[in-house]
């Protein structure tokens, strides 16, 4: 459905994307993963036609989109802070794809009102922009977005700005919302759970490139290497050997052989350091209301089916 | 000093100051209009002249403004766009035709314009666009710059053509600028007087004008009275509508930081459309500039200095040489900028410290649209008589400059004072120090700057100013702008090039003293 193939991007002689790839199928939804000032952001404008790449091409369909402007690219693209236009109402933003395309007033406010439903916001239709919460605002970007239908959807970053239980919340509708209108969409996030939430498939970036394109569990078994392992939260790296925090078994036992350097409770798991007395040391997570404290003594066992061994 | 003696000397010393020299004359005006000589004002107002004048003076006004909105618009653009070397360069030298004495643009299109069409309406309207394309191009540029990008991207992917993007997007978030544009320019072109009265010939003339030429030419004190009521009402009205216009375009926007809305010239078309904008608004700019230098060169068929050298010789045009206007002219400036400079200042440290309150705020800008014919009128009227009579007094004249820059070094002073972040005074406060130790240790050292900007554009208005100095002015004591309006009145070509060459030099210092001022300046955002 859309292919974007060996894009380079250079800023002043950096070079924002290199000889990135990306396809994605028709229905299909994959979500990019890297950290800021990876070049997530850039590929999206790439795709949407908003930034000229200096080399590489994106293919939409069989069609090269070369040198197609944004507005006849059929594109649609929800932007990271929201970019709604502040001096139309609701109604207005979410209804203007739909006049740009020409279609009939009856037309645009009908469809205008299917979609607010759709994404919540019913009633809506007279409320400026700039009275409506952050979370309401990302909603009426997103009908707004959708309402001309584009052929493949782009987001950059939609839930950025919001706060965790709205994100909750607001990813949780947008997975059913992908599935019920069967969306061909590139969402990017540097947030895990984000992209392991709503992807069919993950692609991780890094300093411009594509590192590693694989489903949410593929890409949690096998990441292709270190630094891909470590962005995922695999902290136990042991030369090629990945060792999965749940795969440390801990046991309090005074012979044991080790002791605990540090637990910290982030929520139902306790993340917990042990310092193996063969020098070694290894995260571990545990979910009991009672865990060891630092310098009991344990004993730890790994589970050889969680060492993972880099590509 | 503490807080209550402070607040007295911030309120009072403007306050007295504004009533004597601005009130008090207005009034005197008003009842010189309304009650002359025991008639009511109809017989003015009801005089087909007037109704010429005030006719030409509105539709004079709009189109000035419709004409500088579209020379400005590419410069405009480009500003807001994009980041180039030299970009803040270009938005500083943009300014100096603004800054420039009325009288020495004036002369600038009289010496570019060929003889037999240098009276009428379109020189003035061109005169006005080069006076007050700065204003369009700094006020709409900036606030472009900080328009986001994103907003008009979204458009794009929603399909809007670039047509459709500059008219569905662009165009309504830049109506608030655009708008608090044209209201400015609108004025300006409203109340000119230097231009129109050289420019216009006997046909065309502004109530402003009209004012100058009732007073001084037919000694008829009572109807130039009436036509300054009928222009304050005017400038009221238009003030009003422009508020009102402003509130209800006004849209709260996201407003970004210009590093991350400009983009760089990258391509060829960018370089074109940077040149093209820029270099014609550089050419419309310069071109009058550099002949009117060139004039003042010109002697029979060839060119010399003999109009330079003819500066220092006494003639029967002034009583006094020529140089002589040019010492006056400094002395007087610099009187009126310290003036300006404390008046003001005062005047800003308590605008800016009541929040809430208009009022003085209010008073402080009315100069401006009061009109400087109106003060230069108003000091004749009221001044006239002992113990006040201060007509020949030789601070007269620059305390009525001051009054006309005290507007502009409020509207410098009061954002940058407002701009302290009270944490800063609250801090200093904790750490011991006394109401009158913050403002010296916190206030003052911020505001410094701003007062050094302050004082450069009160020298160079002070140093321009014509409407009111040529009512006020010792004949033996003329200003630079009085003394090449004065030779401008005589004929011969060696007293026009003698005005040339009194215009360059009027340039010269006020564009040095701008240029020295922006120096200070260069790195600030804002744009007066």
């Amino acid at each position: 459905m859309l292919r974007a193939e060996d894009v380079s991007v250079r800023f002043d002689g950096a070079a924002a994307l290199q000889d990135a790839s990306l396809e994605v199928g028709d229905g299909e939804v994959v979500t990019v993963l890297g950290p800021s000032g990876s070049g997530k952001t850039t590929l999206l404008r790439v795709i949407a036609g908003l930034q000229a790449a200096d080399s590489g091409r994106v293919v939409l369909g069989n069609t090269d989109l070369g040198s197609t402007p944004p507005h006849r690219r059929g594109i649609g693209l929800v932007f990271q802070d929201h970019a709604l236009f502040p001096h139309r109402d609701v109604e207005a933003n979410v209804g203007f794809g739909l006049r740009m395309r020409g279609d009939a007033d009856e037309r645009v406010s009908s469809r205008t009102t299917e979609l607010l439903e759709l994404v919540g916001l019913a009633g809506f239709e007279r409320r400026s922009v700039g009275s409506l919460s952050g979370g309401e605002q990302q909603r009426v970007a997103l009908a707004r977005a959708l309402a001309p239908e584009p052929r493949v959807l782009l987001l950059d970053e939609p839930l950025g700005s919001l706060d965790r239980r709205l994100r909750d919340r607001l990813l949780e509708d947008l997975g059913r919302l992908f599935d019920e209108l069967a969306l061909t969409a590139v969402y990017v996030t540097h947030d895990q759970t984000e992209a392991f939430t709503l992807g069919d498939r993950v692609a991780v970036m890094r300093a411009g490139h594509v590192v590693q394109v694989a489903s949410p569990d593929e890409l949690w078994a096998h990441p292709i290497d270190a630094d891909v392992a470590r962005f995922l939260g695999l902290a136990n790296i042991d030369g090629d050997e990945v060792i999965r925090p749940e795969a440390v078994t801990v046991r309090p036992s005074p012979a044991g052989n080790a002791t605990i350097e540090r637990a910290v409770r982030t929520g139902p798991l306790v993340r917990l350091r042990v310092a193996l007395d063969d020098g070694r040391s290894l995260d571990a997570a545990v979910t009991a209301v009672a865990h060891p404290e630092p310098g009991d003594r344990v004993d730890v066992t790994i589970d050889p089916e969680g060492i993972v061994r880099l590509q | 000093m503490s807080t209550r003696s402070w607040r007295a000397l911030t309120y009072g010393v403007p306050l007295a100051f504004l009533g004597l020299f601005f009130v008090y004359p207005l009034l005197a005006i008003l009842d010189r209009g309304l009650r002359g000589d025991g008639d009511p004002p109809l017989d003015v107002l009801t005089d087909p002249v007037t109704r010429e004048v005030v006719w030409f003076t509105v539709w004079q006004a709009f189109a000035s403004t419709a004409l500088t909105i579209a020379v400005a618009a590419p410069a405009a653009y480009v500003l807001g766009r994009y980041r180039f070397r030299g970009r803040s360069l270009v938005s500083a030298i943009v300014v100096v035709p603004f800054v420039l004495p009325t009288l020495v643009v004036a002369l600038a299109f009289l010496a570019i314009l060929p003889d037999n069409l240098e009276r009428g309406w379109a020189p003035i309207l061109v005169a006005h666009t080069f006076f007050n394309v700065a204003v369009v191009v700094r006020i709409v540029g900036t606030f472009w710059a900080n328009l986001d990008p994103r907003v008009t991207e979204a458009a794009a992917t929603l399909g809007a053509s670039p047509a459709a993007r500059a008219r569905e997007i662009i165009l309504p978030l830049l109506a608030p600028a655009l708008a608090a544009a044209a209201a400015i320019v609108f004025l300006f072109s409203f109340t000119s007087f230097g231009i129109v009265l050289i420019l216009g010939g006997p046909r065309y003339a502004t109530i402003e004008a009209e004012i100058y030429n009732q007073a001084v030419r037919l000694f008829d004190l009572r109807s130039a009275a009436v036509l300054s009521i009928v222009q304050l009402v005017c400038v009221v009205a238009a003030i009003w509508v422009a508020t009102r216009l402003e509130r209800g375009l006004a849209v709260t926007g996201t407003l970004r930081a210009e590093r991350d809305t400009l983009k760089r010239v990258r391509n060829r078309r960018d370089k074109l459309v940077v040149g093209v904008s820029l270099g014609g608004l550089g050419l419309f700019l310069g071109l009058p500039l550099a002949v009117l230098v060139e004039r003042s060169l010109a002697v029979g068929g060839g060119h010399g200095f003999d109009a330079y050298e003819a500066l220092t010789d006494r003639t029967s045009v002034l009583l006094a040489a020529p140089w002589e206007a040019i010492v006056n002219s400094v002395v007087y400036a610099t009187a009126a900028a310290a003036i300006a400079v404390v008046v003001g200042g005062l005047a800003a440290f308590a605008v800016a410290g009541s929040r809430g309150s208009r009022g003085l705020d209010t008073l402080v800008l009315l100069p401006l649209g009061a009109s400087a014919v109106m003060l230069g009128l108003g000091f004749l009227i009221a001044f006239d008589t002992a113990p006040i009579d201060f007509r020949a007094a030789p601070w007269i004249v620059p305390v009525a400059q001051a009054l006309v820059a005290i507007p502009f070094v409020v509207r410098i002073l009061v954002p940058t004072l407002r701009s302290i972040d009270p944490r800063l005074r609250d801090a200093a406060a904790v750490l011991g120090a006394s109401p009158a130790r913050v403002r010296r240790e916190v206030d003052l050292p911020i505001v410094a700057r701003g007062l050094a900007v302050a004082a450069g554009f009160a020298f160079a208005i002070s140093l321009g100013e014509f409407g009111a100095t040529v009512f006020l002015a010792r004949p033996d004591r003329p200003t630079l702008p009085v003394a090449i309006f004065r030779f401008l009145g005589r004929p011969g070509e060696l007293n026009l090039a003698t005005a040339y060459a009194l215009a360059v030099v009027l340039m010269t210092v006020t564009v040095v003293s701008v240029l020295l001022v922006e120096r200070v300046r260069l790195r600030r955002g804002g744009w007066f």
